[in-house]
């Protein structure tokens, strides 16, 4: 046990694949998710004021296509792609095109996400914003949007914790993550037991770690109703 | 008592709605003055809240025009936000913001709409919660509010615009009866300062006492229209007579 140990992670200073792969990986979600909400909120924003006033269609046209083809296909897939062929003929870091790549996928999500938090929004709030006299866009800025994102905020967490989980599929372009981190020991110490048990507890780890961060998250946000 | 009958405030031609092949209102005509307080009256689905909605185009009418203060609010190219900060409009359901104090709630509009300071805006909303006696519950959340007090508060929230006219859709329909009587008595204030007033109301007592003009509605037409006393002491129309002895 202890031999292992130290073959796997001592030896050569080889915890630092672990570690160093880890901050790849929350590096590589937190910004993804970023991109994700960003790309999301404008996106549930085209589509619901195409639901409300029938306006945006051409652009409710392209959101639609977006999110059948990034819903539709693979992660993994999708990855390979923007590494291989979008940017295939440039030199580009990985870490950004696994930002980018896992980005476009959850925004994807993302989107779904704040559409149903907006249409959860009663239709009599959007009334009364209008009634006072404020247009469509201060309505929705002023009274939709912060209502719906607090809604939303607990499916944002869990939206983020899949995607640390995803991400692992990063290592097919040999992003230098967590997962790849584990295997890259591995292949030197010829143990496939200890390096990936390690790097599964990690990820089980940070998933209890940010799913109790959303439980509170949620119970705050439940307590601030009343 | 004054109504002022120089021009009307509000003058409906030909007001008509229809929900695909659904005919809701059909060929209404009314002329609402300064100082008026019409109530509309009539069964279930017979179109008086979609007129109501109609006035400040929450429902875009499909056929007639709406002149307010002398403009065709019915025109698309009419910017309608604008007319309607001089329309107050009062819904069943309160609807007030739940993110945000009561307080917050009445000086948003002002202060962003109306470019008026921090300061006077909340100095005017306080006047006007002192006014309704919840000046105490200036910042509570609506979630800590009774029915009786939110709609007061959505009142307020919607007279803090300074508005020509106030549009009210049942405002008691979802109230405890206790508190019936405290949103009443709002609205009864304010009829005695004649504030112009379009109230849908199953209310009837009230309408009886504080109405200058009962209008009885049926299948999306205003079938009878007169003075309160006359209304309910001599109702001509058969159909508001078998109305008024159902709901009397
Ligand atoms: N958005 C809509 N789409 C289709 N039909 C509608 C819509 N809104 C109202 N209607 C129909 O229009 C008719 C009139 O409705 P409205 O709500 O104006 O009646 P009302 O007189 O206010 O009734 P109540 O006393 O029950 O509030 C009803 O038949 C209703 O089903
Ligand atoms: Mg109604």
């Amino acid at each position: 046990m202890s031999q292992a140990i130290y073959l796997n992670f001592i030896k050569d200073d080889r915890w630092k694949y672990i570690t160093d792969g880890l901050k790849v990986t929350l590096e590589v979600t937190l910004f993804a998710v970023l991109i994700g909400i960003a790309i999301g909120f404008l996106i549930a924003v085209v589509r619901s004021t195409y639901d409300k006033t029938g306006k945006l269609k051409l652009l409710n046209g392209i959101c639609k296509i977006y999110l059948t083809v990034i819903r539709g296909t693979p992660v993994l897939v999708q990855l390979m792609i923007i590494y291989f062929v979008i940017f295939g003929p440039v030199k580009i870091s990985k870490v950004l095109v696994a930002v980018i790549s896992f980005g476009i996928n959850s925004g994807a999500y993302v989107a779904e996400i704040f559409r149903s938090g907006i249409m959860s929004i009663d239709q009599g709030q959007f009334e009364a914003g209008r009634s006072l006299g404020f247009n469509y866009v201060q309505t929705m800025w002023h009274i939709i949007m912060p209502q719906a994102f607090k809604n939303v905020l607990p499916a944002l967490g869990n939206e983020f914790i899949s995607l640390l989980k995803e991400t692992s599929v990063g290592s097919y372009i040999a992003l230098q993550d967590l997962t790849k981190g584990g295997d890259i020991i591995r292949s030197r110490t010829y143990d496939a037991f200890t390096p990936l048990i390690a790097v599964a507890l990690i990820y089980l780890g940070l998933v209890l770690l940010f799913s109790w961060l959303v439980q509170i998250l949620e119970r705050r946000l439940r307590q601030s109703e009343r | 008592m004054s109504v002022d009958y120089g021009s009307p405030l509000i003058q409906v031609k030909g007001l008509g709605k229809q929900f695909g092949d659904l005919k809701v209102l059909e060929g209404i005509n009314l002329d609402i003055y300064k100082g008026d307080v019409v109530f509309v009256v009539g069964p279930s689905g017979s179109g008086k809240s979609t007129f109501l909605r109609c006035l400040n185009r929450l429902e875009e009418s499909t056929a007639g025009h709406i002149y307010f203060e002398g403009a065709d609010i019915t025109d698309p190219k009419v910017n309608i936000d604008l007319h309607r900060q001089k329309m107050g409009m009062v819904f069943q359901q309160f609807n007030l913001f739940p993110h945000m104090d009561v307080l917050k709630n009445m000086t948003m509009a002002p202060m962003k709409l109306q470019k008026k300071s921090q300061g006077e805006a909340e100095k005017e909303a306080m006047a006007l919660l002192e006014r309704v006696g919840l000046a105490d519950r200036a910042h509570a959340y609506p979630s800590q509010l009774s029915g009786g007090q939110k709609q007061r508060i959505a009142i307020v929230r919607a007279l803090a615009m300074k508005p020509d006219v106030m549009l009210f859709d049942e405002p008691t329909s979802a109230l405890d009866p206790e508190m019936v009587g405290e949103v009443l008595n709002v609205m009864r204030d304010l009829a005695r300062e004649r504030m112009t007033m379009v109230v849908v109301t199953h209310e009837m007592g009230f309408a009886r006492e504080v109405a200058t003009r009962v209008m009885f509605m049926e299948n999306g037409n205003f079938l009878e229209e007169a003075p309160p006393e006359a209304f309910f002491g001599s109702p001509k129309n058969e159909r508001l007579k078998a109305f008024l002895s159902k709901v009397l």
